[in-house]
C-alpha cells in the first residue's frame, strides 16, 4: 500500500522503475526491489516523526553495532523548510518563495506519472520508452530517485533484501567492522 | 559581557584559532551557520554519533549542508553572461560544525618553499596577479609542525623527494596503501614519476584518544563515523574542554559592526530567527574563500580587492578502466600522490613555450578509486543492460583515477561578490562566483592530462578519458564550466602593501586591525597542494600573534 501516491500512480511508478533499471538474471528490476517504496516514502517523508529524510548513525547493525540507521534524525526549522518546500512545493507561501515559486516533488510525480498514463504498466516496451522520453525533466528526477532506491541503504525503503547491493557485490555500510589493512592492500 | 574574540566559522581555520586562543586564556564564541553533527550536543567535549556510511544522506540529501535551497550560490563565467547563468550549488564546502574538515578525505600536505615565492621564482604571467607571499616556508614551518600534531597527520618523512625540510617527524606512520595505489604508484615509477604516501589526517594508529581508521571507504564527502579523521573534532573538543568557549550552531553572522577603525562585534541571527548583536574585542572571520568575502562585502569592510583573485584549483581528472577489480571502495579514498607535475621539466617548459606562456605549473596528483554505487548507477544509460553494466562496474570497481589539483593563477576578474537578485533563506544576497580558467590553466591541463593517461595505460587500463573541473574540454556546455573542486582560495589576499592586498601578513584587515581572516581566503597564490594544512598553520600563526603565544611544539 503506497502512503502518498494512489494505487494507480504506484502501479505506474513500479512499472516505470522496472523499465529504467530492469531485471537482469536473478536480480529484480528496481520497482520490484523497492525503488517505488523509496520514492513514495520520500513523498510522504513528513507523515513520519521524525521525517524520513536522514537515516541515523553511526551503524546499521549489518556489520555489527546497533541498528541506528532506522532512527531518523530530527530536523531543524530550516531543514524542515527546505525539505517541505522540495517535497510539497512552495504553494504560494512567502517563506518558501524568497527566490520565486518552487514546484515540489509531489506535484512533479503526480503530473509525471499521470502523463505516463494509467495503462503504462500494460504498454509494449517501445511505447513505455517513448512515454518516458517525452518529459526529460521528469525522467531525470525519476531516474535519479530510482537509482537511489535500488542502490541506497534499505532503511529509506528501497534496496529490498539488499537486492541492489547483492547484485553488484557491494558490501554497503561496513562500520564498525571496516576493512583490515590486508583487505585494503592485498585483497 | 564582551568576549575576547568572536570566531565566525567552525571549520579547520576557525577551530584552530579557537584552540590557540582558548589555551592562551582568551574567551571565545564560535558562531557556525550550519548544524552541529560533529559534537555530542549533551557534552560538547565529546564527538557525536551522527555520521554513517550512507550515500543517500551525504551525497543526495545534503546532510552536511549547505542545502542549495537555503543557501544558494550563483555562477557566471564573466559579466558578458549577465547577472548569473546558474543558481544552486557552486563548489560548496560543508555548512556544518567542523566545516570543510568534515567531508575532506584528509590530504594534508605542506606547501614547499617555492609556493610562497612564485613571483620571485618564476616571474609574472601576462594577465595574472602572481605575487610572493609576505612570509616564507621557514616562517611557517614551526606552525606546520604544531598543527600536524594537533589534527594528527600520518605520513612518511623522506618519501617525497621534492618535499621541503621538516623539523619533526610525522606524528603517525602512513596508513595502509590502497590496492589500486600499489599498482598505480608502481606504474608511475616505471614512467619516471615519484609517488609517495600522501600526508593524511586519518589516524593510522590510535591517536589523541581517537581510534585508528578502519578503512571503511566512506571517506571523501562523508563524515567519519568513528572520528578517526583529523577533521576539527580534536580541536573543537579540546577548545570546549577549556571552559572558555561557547559554540553557537545554526547562527548566522549578518554583519561585522564597526566604530571608527575598530570592529566592536557582530550582528547575528540565531536558530529562533531573531537578529541580535554581541560585543567582541576581536572578530575572526573563517568562513572560507566564498563566505568570508561575502561577509566582508555585506559589512562594507576591507578595500576594493575583497572578493578578487578567487582560485579553485583547476582540476585535471584522468580516469582509466582496468581489466581487474581495483577495490577502490576500501581504504582512505586516496593514499598516494605525486608532485612531478609541479616540477618544471623539459617537456613542460616546451609546452609552456608552445602555448606562449613564460612558465607552466600543474599540481599535486592524487591516485584514487571510483565513487559509490548510486553515483555510478546514474552514469550508465537506463534500460536493458543497466544491471549488467553495474555488475561489470567499469566506472567504480574497475576504475582508477588521477586528479591533479592544478594551480590556477590569481586573476582580478575571478571574483566573489553579492548577487543582485538571489537571496538566502534569511534574506541576504547570495554569493556570486564569477570564474573562468585562463590560458595557463587550460594549457597546463592539456599538457599534464596525457602524461597521466600514459600512467593509467602502463597500469593496464583498457580505456581512459580526460576531463577537467571546470570543464575546459567541454566549451559550450555551460553547466560543466562550474568548478566542483571543493578547494576555494584567494579573495582576501595577504601582503605588506595595503594597495595590493586585503590583509596584512598576520591576516589582519589593513584598515581594521582587530578583524582577522583565518582561512584560505588569504592565500596570494593557490599552490597545487590541498589548502587545508596551510590555512590551519596560518590560522594558528595569526592567533598566536594575537595572544602572544609561540608555536606549541
Amino acid at each position: 500500500m503506497p502512503i502518498w501516491l494512489t494505487e494507480t500512480e504506484y502501479s505506474t511508478l513500479l512499472a516505470a522503475c522496472n523499465v529504467l533499471l530492469p531485471p537482469s538474471g536473478d536480480v529484480p528490476g528496481a520497482g520490484d526491489a523497492g525503488a517505488g517504496e523509496y520514492i513514495d516514502t520520500l513523498l510522504a517523508a513528513f507523515s513520519f516523526d521524525p521525517p524520513r529524510i536522514w537515516a541515523g548513525g553511526p551503524t546499521s547493525g549489518r556489520a555489527g553495532g546497533a541498528a541506528n540507521f532506522s532512527h531518523f534524525h530530527s530536523l531543524s526549522a530550516l531543514d524542515e523548510l527546505a525539505w517541505r518546500t522540495r517535497i510539497e512545493g512552495s504553494q504560494g507561501r512567502p517563506e518558501r518563495e524568497y527566490n520565486g515559486p518552487v514546484v515540489g516533488y509531489q506535484q512533479r510525480y503526480r503530473e509525471g506519472l499521470g502523463s505516463l498514463g494509467d495503462d503504462f504498466a500494460r504498454c509494449a516496451p517501445e511505447e513505455q520508452e517513448t512515454r518516458l522520453r517525452a518529459d526529460p525533466d521528469f525522467l531525470e528526477l525519476l531516474l535519479g530517485h530510482t537509482c537511489e532506491g535500488m542502490y541506497g541503504a534499505p532503511e529509506y525503503g528501497g534496496n529490498r533484501d539488499l537486492a541492489g547491493w547483492r547484485s553488484i557485490g557491494f558490501a554497503g555500510d561496513v562500520q564498525p567492522r571496516g576493512w583490515t589493512d590486508a583487505e585494503v592492500s592485498t585483497p | 559581557m564582551t568576549v575576547d574574540a568572536v570566531i565566525i566559522g567552525s571549520g579547520p581555520g576557525g577551530s584552530t584559532a579557537a584552540d590557540v586562543l582558548t589555551r592562551a586564556g582568551w574567551s571565545v564564541v564560535i558562531i557556525e551557520k550550519g548544524r552541529n553533527h560533529l559534537l555530542d550536543p549533551t557534552d560538547l567535549t565529546k564527538p557525536s554519533s551522527d555520521y554513517s556510511n550512507d550515500e543517500i544522506k551525504f551525497t543526495d540529501r545534503y546532510f552536511l549542508g549547505p542545502d542549495p535551497f537555503l543557501e544558494p550560490r550563483t555562477f557566471r563565467l564573466g559579466p558578458e553572461d549577465g547577472d548569473h547563468t546558474h543558481v544552486g550549488e557552486v563548489n560548496s564546502i560543508p555548512s556544518t560544525v567542523g566545516g570543510g574538515g568534515t567531508h575532506a578525505d584528509g590530504k594534508t600536505p605542506r606547501f614547499r618553499e617555492v609556493d610562497f615565492a612564485m613571483l620571485s621564482t618564476f616571474g609574472p604571467q601576462p594577465g595574472a596577479e602572481v605575487a610572493d607571499w609576505p612570509l616564507t616556508y621557514d616562517d611557517l614551518e614551526p606552525w606546520y609542525t604544531m598543527v600536524e600534531r594537533a589534527v594528527g597527520v600520518a605520513g612518511t618523512a623522506g618519501a617525497n623527494p621534492f618535499a621541503a625540510p621538516r623539523s619533526a617527524p610525522f606524528p603517525m606512520p602512513s596508513g595502509a596503501p590502497m590496492f589500486g595505489a600499489t599498482l598505480s604508484t608502481a606504474a608511475a615509477e616505471r614512467l619516471g614519476f615519484h609517488p609517495y604516501a600522501a600526508p593524511t589526517a586519518a589516524n593510522s594508529v590510535p591517536y589523541d584518544g581517537r581510534p585508528a581508521c578502519n578503512n571503511c571507504g566512506f571517506c571523501a564527502f562523508f563524515g567519519c563515523p568513528i572520528h578517526a579523521k583529523g577533521d576539527p573534532v580534536a580541536l573543537l573538543t579540546r577548545t570546549m574542554a577549556t571552559g572558555r568557549a561557547e559554540l553557537w550552531p545554526e547562527t548566522y553572522v549578518s554583519r561585522i559592526r564597526t566604530e571608527g577603525r575598530r570592529a566592536t562585534g557582530v550582528d547575528y541571527i540565531g536558530p529562533d530567527g531573531v537578529e541580535r548583536s554581541m560585543d567582541a574585542r576581536h572578530v575572526i572571520v573563517a568562513g572560507g574563500a566564498i563566505e568570508t568575502p561575502r561577509l566582508l562585502l555585506q559589512s562594507e569592510l576591507g578595500n576594493e580587492l575583497v572578493g578578487r583573485h578567487l582560485m579553485v584549483h583547476y582540476q585535471t581528472i584522468v580516469v582509466g578502466v582496468m581489466p581487474f577489480d581495483v577495490h577502490g571502495d576500501r581504504g582512505r579514498a586516496v593514499t598516494h600522490v605525486h608532485d612531478d607535475a609541479m616540477i618544471q621539466d623539459d617537456l613542460s617548459r616546451a609546452a609552456a613555450k608552445e602555448a606562449g606562456l613564460p612558465w607552466m605549473r600543474g599540481g599535486m596528483v592524487e591516485h584514487g578509486g571510483g565513487g559509490m554505487p548510486i553515483s555510478e548507477a546514474k552514469i550508465y544509460p537506463w534500460g536493458a543492460g543497466h544491471g549488467e553494466m553495474m555488475k561489470d562496474s567499469r566506472m567504480r570497481r574497475h576504475l582508477w583515477a588521477f586528479i591533479m589539483q592544478g594551480e590556477d593563477l590569481p586573476y582580478t576578474t575571478n571574483t566573489v561578490d553579492l548577487d543582485p537578485t538571489i537571496r538566502d533563506v534569511r534574506g541576504f544576497p547570495a554569493p556570486r562566483i564569477t570564474y573562468k580558467g585562463g590560458r595557463h590553466e587550460l594549457a597546463a591541463s592539456a599538457h599534464h592530462g596525457p602524461r597521466l593517461e600514459a600512467v593509467l595505460k602502463e597500469m593496464g587500463a583498457v580505456w581512459t578519458i580526460r576531463t577537467s573541473s571546470p570543464g575546459g574540454n567541454f566549451e559550450g556546455v555551460r553547466r560543466r564550466m562550474i568548478p566542483e573542486s571543493r578547494h576555494v582560495i584567494g579573495t582576501a589576499r595577504m601582503g605588506s602593501d595595503p594597495t595590493t592586498s586585503v590583509v596584512d601578513p598576520f591576516g589582519r584587515l589593513h584598515d581594521f586591525d582587530n578583524v582577522i581572516v583565518a582561512d584560505s581566503s588569504v592565500f596570494p597564490t593557490a599552490s597545487g597542494y590541498g589548502p587545508t594544512l596551510t590555512l590551519v598553520a596560518l590560522a594558528a600563526r595569526a592567533a598566536g600573534a594575537l595572544a602572544g603565544t609561540p608555536p606549541d611544539i
